[in-house]
């Protein structure tokens, strides 16, 4: 069983990022060989789709769960597709988040959780004039 | 003659300076390019026609043809594609129509198929100022093809306004890139000023030349006025901070038309825009 979990960093003791598409790293988890592999997201910095690619390199790397925050309808549809298991709700670091899923603490989701581009963060939105000032 | 109004801030009198500029003048052709919100009918009333659709072009996948190679997915800056273990899965709301995917593909796997972004209007012959707006489908971002589409109906033998969308992003830029002189309109409050300066730096990398219209003259301070001049920017109008104009425009009436001294002015700042740009490079800064 693969476990996929976002995160700010590498490794087992980084924090959990709830950003699915902006977050830093996916750090997988073997549960059955114990090995650990942390990828680097290449999409948390791209100007839109990241979402897309996230669930693009998770559903590539053979995951079977992921646990993150939140997951807007476009990734959401790619989970759905190869079937991989949703969690949400994560806190605390990499290994905290496997020991809440390990303790059943968590909950699959069975649709979409947010909408697209929240992970966008605040004010980096392209000043399509937002204060329109009307 | 191609001028664009722009702004940076919203409500600070892009569409009134569009609207009475155009009715000021003869042989010319306005442009609602604020696709995401055209408010300029409102003041004229026009019966509007359709011109035409505007579309884009997006990728249908054959699974059978497809081998799952990714390239299509490795080359969209626009992630409208994911390559998954066992599909390749298309998102059409990211697809800028590019066609990449397409050309790349060695199994021929992809067809282009196509999604509506939004429409050209215009009103009906014979209605003066000559007036083309676009419209983009609610829930649409893709904008700059709408405007790129509207302005295919510009005429080079006369005068076109570009009544621009607020904001200094790619709508902006995709109403205001192939022009010949730009009008920033702008007023002296705080929020008005920092937002012409992010505007400036835009007109400047796209070397535009400009100048600045003051709206709402009196409110606010000074700063936007002294910035100008120590800039050397040509400020070609300043329209007062008067309730007469307010209450025209709360009636949707272009204020020249009640206004018939303002003619005049609006005729003046055209040739001072028409000078500057044969004058040269000074404003050009």
């Amino acid at each position: 069983m693969k476990i996929c979990i976002t995160a700010s960093g590498e490794g087992l003791d980084s924090e959990v990022d709830s950003r699915l598409g902006r977050c830093s790293y996916f750090v997988i988890y073997d549960t059955e060989t114990k090995l650990m592999e942390s990828i680097s997201n290449v999409s948390a910095a791209v100007s839109g789709g990241a979402g897309i690619k996230a669930a693009e390199t998770i559903a590539n790397a053979g995951v079977n769960v992921l646990l993150t925050g939140s997951v807007g309808p476009n990734a959401f549809s790619i989970f759905s597709e190869v079937g991989i298991d949703v969690q949400v709700g994560v806190k605390g670091t990499v290994r905290e988040a496997i020991r809440q899923y390990e303790a059943g603490e968590l909950e699959s989701i069975s649709s979409p959780n947010n909408v697209p581009h929240s992970g966008m963060k605040k004010g980096s939105g392209m000043g399509r004039g937002k204060s329109r000032g009307r | 003659m191609k001028i664009a109004f722009a702004s940076g801030k919203g409500g600070t009198g892009k569409t009134t300076v569009s609207l009475n500029l155009a009715l000021a003048l003869s042989d010319v052709q306005l442009f609602d390019c604020d696709v995401e919100e055209p408010n300029c009918n409102l003041f004229l009333g026009f019966e509007l026609e359709k011109v035409e659709d505007v579309i884009c072009s997006v990728p249908v996948i054959d699974p059978e043809k497809c081998s799952l190679c990714r390239r299509c997915s490795d080359f969209c800056r626009y992630n409208a594609l994911a390559a998954l273990p066992t599909k390749v899965l298309v998102f059409p709301s990211l697809c800028h129509g590019c066609g990449g995917c397409t050309l790349l593909c060695p199994e021929e796997a992809i067809r282009e198929s196509h999604r509506f972004l939004g429409l050209i209007e215009k009103a009906k012959e014979g209605s003066s100022p000559e007036f083309y707006r676009g419209l983009l489908n609610i829930g649409e971002t893709m904008v700059s093809a709408v405007i790129k589409k509207l302005q295919k109906h510009i005429d080079d033998r006369k005068t076109a306004i570009i009544d621009a969308p607020p904001g200094t992003a790619c709508p902006v830029i995709a109403s205001i890139e192939d022009m010949d002189y730009c009008v920033l309109v702008t007023e002296s409050t705080p929020f008005g000023f920092h937002d012409l300066k992010l505007a400036i730096d835009v007109v400047r990398a796209l070397k535009i030349p400009f100048g600045v219209i003051i709206n709402r003259y009196g409110l606010g301070g000074s700063k936007v006025e002294e910035y100008c001049k120590t800039e050397g920017i040509s400020v070609l109008l300043k329209i007062p901070n008067d309730r007469m104009i307010a209450e025209l425009y709360s009636r949707g009436i272009p204020f020249i038309r009640e206004m018939p001294e303002w003619n005049e002015k609006f005729l003046c700042m055209f040739e001072a825009i028409k000078s500057q740009l044969a004058g040269g490079k000074e404003a050009r800064t």
